[in-house]
């Protein structure tokens, strides 16, 4: 039973986005995602200041089962990355909706986002 | 799926299950890389229960064994003493590799992997039939694997009777105390125990061994164990196709009494007389990443491909074994995922008794 937090969105992807009250948004992968994925052993973050597209594999999620891209659900900017992760990538597993967050970010148009019961659906569909 | 006797345990203690060649086995029970510092610094334990125990029993005993398998059994003379061995056919290949314990001179016990159980009784059998022999494929019987620094102290502490009698145990001698069939041996670098027991004690030995702080440990960890410590797994640095001479298995073949006959024993002489081009390596990864099966190695003599790659928690690097051009030496590249990647090419094992070696 995958734990979905109420208090932001989530893509197909598996990816998190919550809106920050200072205009920013922060992105990490969800609770589903990490339990497929198991013990993180890296994780290859982008650099401040780095403009990507939407839909572009802008992180890597390394476990020692497998590799898995995280995707930037719109076009943005990245402002802040978690470096945190670089010794400790476990954060992913055990806190992936809050030390283990991979990027905060500017964006002008996010699209379109699932809520958390639309993301529930799409869990359950696995 | 097939279910060991101990599937409930797994399931009451969070075990995450997968199928792993037709059996429902626990991948882990939550952090195979917590399971993996487990063993290397206090005790964990494998249910391996999956595993195919066959009793070899009758006068000709020996001369079969001696027939069957690449080591030779002959040199086992204190009951309980065992040795590892390639099965090997007709081309040299290996069937598969496995445990032989010698128990009395009408009775010896081999230990087979779980995902080869089918072809190598098939294979047994058929070989057995000129010789004076019954095989005996021992499913009343469980496993569980004990292993890591305190792994002894604590089975004595959890099952009462044991300590007297194997105390004076060595590596790679076995002895029965009651029911339980206890061998100084395994799969993961370090010292421990492998308990057969019969399915109906499993449960509560099992219980036993949780109770005296014994960590339950999946099937992730113990590849990740085995790989730092160098060890080989079937179907990947070997397999059918594949000599002893190609993957180090070399010292496991027993040349030494010209006239033992032994299946695979001609295919090996002319190997050996012609030289083998590959041979299996350690790798290193320098960089971030982790090196995967079937990635494609550069070397300075050539190119090769990873057998089995994973991430050390031990050592907190990727690692790997692979099959390599012989004499590759020094750094070498790694195509991961279309980058190249660095590596050091080193001597197997990586870790030996909880200390880095590489």
């Amino acid at each position: 039973m995958s734990d979905i937090r109420d208090d932001r969105q989530y893509t197909k992807t598996h990816e998190w986005v919550m809106y920050n009250e200072d205009g920013t948004f922060t992105l990490g992968i969800t609770d589903h995602a990490q339990e497929l994925l198991g013990d993180m052993v890296f994780v290859e973050l982008p650099a401040s200041g780095d403009e990507i597209s939407a839909k572009s594999e802008f992180c890597i999620v390394e476990s020692v089962k497998a590799a898995s891209g995280v995707y930037a659900p719109s076009d943005l900017e990245v402002i802040e990355v978690n470096e945190s992760l670089e010794d400790e990538p476990e954060l992913v597993n055990s806190s992936c909706y809050d030390d283990g967050w991979l990027v905060k970010f500017r964006s002008g148009d996010l699209g379109e986002l699932l809520s958390y019961e639309d993301y529930q659906e799409v869990v359950d569909s696995e | 799926m097939n279910k060991t006797c101990l599937n409930s345990q797994h399931i009451e203690l969070g075990g995450k299950m997968v199928d792993f060649g037709g059996w429902e086995m626990p991948l882990n029970y939550g952090s195979q890389i917590n399971e993996h510092h487990c063993v290397r610094n206090d005790a964990g334990m494998f249910d391996v229960s999956h595993m195919c125990v066959v009793d070899i029993k009758g006068n000709s005993s020996q001369d079969f064994l001696r027939f069957l398998i690449a080591n030779d059994v002959k040199k086992l003379t204190s009951k309980g003493q065992a040795l590892y061995s390639c099965m090997l056919n007709e081309s040299g290949g290996v069937i598969d590799d496995l445990i032989a314990y010698y128990l009395d001179d009408d009775f010896y016990r081999l230990v087979v992997n779980a995902g080869t159980t089918e072809k190598d009784l098939d294979w047994i059998s058929k070989q057995s039939e000129k010789f004076d022999v019954s095989i005996n494929h021992r499913t009343d019987l469980a496993m569980i694997a004990v292993q890591g620094p305190n792994a002894i102290s604590k089975t004595y502490l959890a099952i009462p009777g044991t300590e007297d009698i194997c105390k004076n145990l060595k590596p790679f001698n076995a002895v029965s105390v009651g029911s339980l069939f206890i061998a100084r041996t395994g799969y993961t670098g370090e010292d421990g125990f492998e308990i057969i027991l019969p399915e109906k004690s499993a449960e509560f030995t099992w219980k036993m061994l949780i109770d005296t702080g014994v960590k339950p440990c999946g099937l992730g960890s113990r590849d990740t164990l085995r790989l730092d410590a160098g060890m080989s797994l079937y179907g990947s640095e070997m397999d059918d196709s594949v000599s002893p001479l190609e993957c180090n298995l070399s010292w496991t073949v027993d040349l030494n009494d010209k006239d033992r006959k032994f299946i695979g024993k001609e295919a090996l002489e002319s190997l050996r007389s012609d030289g083998v081009d590959y041979t299996v390596s350690g790798l290193i990864l320098k960089d971030k990443g982790v090196i995967r099966d079937h990635q494609k190695v550069i070397t300075n003599q050539g190119e090769g491909e990873v057998t089995s790659g994973s991430f050390s928690p031990t050592i907190g690097k990727s690692i790997a074994l692979a099959r390599l051009p012989k004499e590759s030496s020094g750094e070498c590249n790694i195509e991961v995922r279309n980058k190249l990647l660095s590596a050091k090419i080193v001597k197997p094992p990586f870790v030996r008794n909880g200390k880095i070696l590489v």
